[in-house]
């Protein structure tokens, strides 16, 4: 657990969370993923806690923000990396280094793992996130994803 | 990618006056510290003040002051001042629109979004990270240097 300046309290998310980190996620993406979230849930707070990890930020008894990531080894070729999937914080809630306190925190995590390489994706149209992300360091990596319409 | 001298420039500028907020630089400052001429600079700057990033400041001790936001503006807000990237264009289409010209205009694009992903997503509070941690390893390896003389 961890307090930052603002009284932010960074914790493990409970089940009891995910009805507001599902508000705040469609909040913030426009869809709502209840399915996918409570199953994101169920695998990152049940199953290899040593390498899953999903973590809310607290202020006043509200969810302001959360962080899901993981572990994963030797996928496409690559050593063991820490993974994070999501991460939002409340539109509100912004500028008070919130992402950031939630990001450290996993970051602190994989570290304790004896993982220090850091990964992620994003949209390229997302200026938001990306320069969130390039704000704590990140660089363009060694990959590129590729892909091809099925239809 | 090669960027036009007065982006590049312009890019110093913003940079070194956005380091410390509060310090006025005169064109020739800032050129001597980058070796470029004052001339060219001034007009650069000039461009930057009519888009609100630096203001000049006059009397004695005059010079520019940074009056942007260091954390919101990126890269290619200030290159966008001076050329286009990514543009349609950017890769030439001259001659017939040929299936063989719409292909290499595909790749092409690809390229293009990439880099005004990139350029769009690096502000100059982060430059400033990157520009810390640049000196950082070089003073390790200088130091490194120094031990095997």
């Amino acid at each position: 657990m961890s307090e930052t300046a603002r009284n932010f309290e960074i914790r493990p998310a409970e089940f009891g969370d995910l009805d507001q980190v599902i508000a705040l996620d469609e909040r913030i993406t426009g869809i709502s993923k209840r399915d996918y979230l409570n199953d994101l849930f169920e695998r990152y707070r049940t199953r290899k806690p040593d390498q899953r990890f999903f973590y809310v930020a607290e202020t006043a008894g509200r969810v302001v923000g959360f962080v899901v990531g993981e572990i994963r080894a030797w996928e496409f070729g690559s050593e063991p990396c820490g993974w994070v999937f999501a991460i939002s914080v409340d539109p509100d809630e912004r500028e008070e280094s919130v992402g950031s306190a939630l990001l450290d925190q996993i970051c602190d995590r994989f570290r304790q793992a004896g993982v220090h390489r850091l990964r992620t994706m994003t949209s390229r149209d997302n200026h938001l996130l990306m320069s969130f992300f390039r704000a704590h360091g990140l660089m363009a990596g060694p990959y590129l994803q590729l892909e091809k319409d099925l239809t | 990618m090669k960027l036009q001298t007065a982006s590049r420039l312009a890019i110093y500028a913003v940079l070194e006056l956005s380091a410390d907020p509060e310090q006025q630089l005169s064109a020739a400052e800032i050129g001597d510290k980058f070796g470029i001429s004052t001339h060219h600079l001034s007009k650069v700057l000039h461009t930057l003040g009519r888009a609100g990033l630096v203001r000049s400041v006059r009397g004695a001790g005059g010079g520019y002051v940074f009056s942007g936001n260091a954390k919101r503006t990126t890269l290619l807000d200030v290159i966008e001042l001076f050329e286009s990237v990514g543009g349609r264009d950017a890769g030439g289409n001259e001659g017939a629109v040929t299936p063989e010209a719409a292909a290499l205009q595909t790749v092409l694009g690809e390229i293009d979004e990439l880099t005004r992903a990139t350029l769009n997503s690096i502000t100059l509070s982060t430059m400033h990270k990157l520009i810390e941690a640049g000196g950082r390893s070089i003073d390790k390896g200088q130091g490194r240097a120094n031990t095997t003389d």
